[in-house]
């Protein structure tokens, strides 16, 4: 009685691990297989799309490439993306690290009131905002034409920064005082014992020991920042400044009258080579990074 | 008292620029929904008048905005309930076998998360492709009539094949999620349910869900919050809410009426509604689920 029942656990369990597996491997299937497909689908010529869609491509078709940087301006769009999601990277630094390490470490009036409204500041979704920020920056260019007689704030590059910046602020604040409040009071009176002022106690002092907290910020905002379109698609309407992601959807939307399916998927991976390259390298960090930042929808 | 001067000079300098940028790009266009809701404004001309609830009066009297409001229910109570159990699931499979590349099953449902919308967009347009697309020919392997499958283009299937989308991107994120708080459940747990032969199944049930809980709660929260603001990106991407305003969602229709039809008064007075409704929704969801909260 005793042995068959060991053995029907025993049996059981191996069904069981079996059933798993084959789970696991249907999943990620399902998630392996469309990206792969776009990738292969980006050497394809024109005609064989035409075929099977689960042809091998006939041969390595590389003027896809060509036309999308070219042609379609992929180009020039990575390009605006490089610029924008570096200058946001930096600024959101910047700005937000003096700020967490002020709210975290510091005793002064003021201190709860602004705390308080970065943590409500989470709960603002961009997508709500994003019509009356368009509204408010068509407003300024207004008065721009009338004071300078050219507009500056619509289009511009440095303003999308400023934005995506801004919107990144309450959780990463969130997250850097998080840490901050964690370190002991004593660095700040060795480093005063020292001589050191305010300024030189949280550049060589604080920010040294952030460190991990810096990169997984880098990392979240960079795929961020890289991937967002609603707000670049709303103000950067003129094409010369246009992001990769609103290039991408400009392809999508011309395939479903001209077809170029080629240019299409090499546009794609175009897109999302770097996200993916970056993700290799550094995946343990990033899921990792996730889960110590508690969540972010 | 030179030091505390210094000390308040540099507090600030650190806080000033955080807090411009904060007040400038999201609290003023915060405040800006709420107010220009009472508005009738196109949003290009000087002409405002004030009209109090009207705005409001209209959405709930509008045929479209009902329509917009199944999509979005449809879209929630699906996508949520498909990936919270996909993702339960395969975080426990995951996390409590000692399966061989638990590692790379990891990474490779964490890759969608990392892609944006529009690529998953552009990669699920050719999926669902009616003719040469890698849905339609498998399964036309099992149906014999000639007419293709139309997924985005068929008023009653386009909101289901949308959803697939969505689920495809978000099982990864909450599977990483639950597989963290998964991996704090003490094993002894585990290992003594085992000595009195408890099925795998029955662990999962009677250890797993109840030892997470809190999280899940959580999740669910973000469920609402983030299928709302998801299904806009993927239609603005796929389909502009269509066919015929099949897939208009909560802020693909706000985004059009306030952006592309310039009745700017009406768009914020969607947004209010819906942002006031996702709260809502997310606390009484958040009362619903509350249990007495386990220790391990």
């Amino acid at each position: 009685m005793n042995t068959s029942n060991g053995a029907f656990i025993k049996s059981s369990g191996k069904l069981y691990k079996a059933l798993s597996y084959l789970i696991l491997i249907l999943l990620a299937v399902v998630i392996l297989v469309p990206v792969m497909w776009a990738f292969m689908a980006s050497i394809k010529q024109n005609v064989e799309f035409y075929g099977s869609p689960w042809a091998l491509p006939e041969g390595f078709y590389v003027q896809n490439f060509a036309d999308a940087w070219l042609k379609a301006n992929m180009g020039n769009f990575m390009l605006n993306s490089i610029l924008l999601t570096a200058m946001s990277i930096v600024l959101l630094l910047i700005i937000a690290l003096p700020a967490a390490y002020v709210l975290a470490r510091y005793q002064f009036r003021g201190n709860a009131l602004w705390s308080t409204m970065f943590m409500a500041g989470l709960f603002i979704n961009i997508n709500y905002i994003v019509v009356p920020i368009f509204l408010m920056l068509n407003n300024g260019d207004k008065l721009a034409r009338n004071v300078l007689g050219q507009p500056i704030f619509l289009n511009n590059l440095f303003i999308l920064a400023l934005v995506y910046t801004a919107m990144a602020l309450p959780f990463t604040i969130y997250l850097l005082s998080g840490y901050f409040k964690t370190l002991s009071k004593e660095y700040e009176e060795a480093a005063s014992v020292d001589g050191a002022g305010h300024f030189r106690t949280m550049v060589q002092v604080i920010m040294p020991m952030a460190k991990p907290s810096i990169i997984t910020i880098i990392l979240f905002n960079f795929l961020s920042f890289w991937n967002e379109y609603i707000i670049s698609m709303t103000l950067l309407t003129k094409p010369e400044f246009k992001t990769l992601p609103v290039g991408l959807m400009n392809l999508l939307a011309a395939q479903k009258s001209a077809v170029e399916y080629g240019q299409l998927y090499a546009g794609l991976v175009i897109v999302m080579l770097p996200t993916l390259l970056l993700y290799i390298l550094v995946q343990k960090k990033l899921t990792q990074g996730m889960t110590m930042g508690g969540l972010k929808g | 008292m030179p030091f505390n001067s210094g000390r308040s000079r540099f507090i600030f300098f650190c806080l000033a620029p955080a807090v411009t940028l904060f007040i400038i790009f999201l609290c003023i266009p915060t405040f800006d929904v709420f107010r220009m809701s009472l508005y009738k404004w196109g949003g290009y001309t000087d002409t405002k008048t004030f009209i109090g609830l009207d705005n409001f009066v209209k959405l709930f009297q509008s045929d479209k905005f009902y329509q917009v409001f199944q999509n979005s229910i449809l879209l929630i109570v699906v996508v949520t309930i498909v990936t919270f159990a996909f993702a339960l699931v395969f975080a426990a499979i995951l996390s409590r076998s000692k399966l061989k590349g638990r590692d790379f099953f990891r990474v490779v449902f964490y890759i969608p998360n990392i892609l944006s919308v529009v690529v998953i967009s552009a990669i699920f347009s050719a999926i669902y492709d009616p003719n040469n697309g890698l849905l339609n020919s498998i399964v036309n392997l099992f149906r014999n009539e000639d007419v293709p499958v139309l997924w985005l283009g068929d008023q009653k299937i386009v909101i289901f094949s949308l959803a697939g989308a969505m689920i495809w991107q978000a099982v990864g994120y909450y599977m990483v999620m639950y597989m963290a708080s998964m991996a704090n459940i003490p094993e002894s747990l585990y290992e003594s349910a085992d000595l009195e032969g408890a099925t795998p199944i029955h662990q999962f049930f009677a250890i797993t869900i109840p030892l997470i809980w809190t999280n899940i709660r959580t999740t669910l929260t973000f469920f609402i919050i983030s299928t709302i603001n998801m299904s806009f990106l993927f239609v603005t991407a796929m389909t502009s809410g269509g066919p015929d305003g099949a897939t208009e969602v909560f802020l693909s229709y706000m985004y059009k009426e306030a952006y592309t039809n310039s009745s700017y008064g009406y768009g914020m007075a969607i947004g209010v509604v819906v942002f006031v409704f996702s709260f809502a929704l997310a606390g009484i969801l958040n009362a619903v689920t509350k249990r007495e909260h386990l220790e391990y």
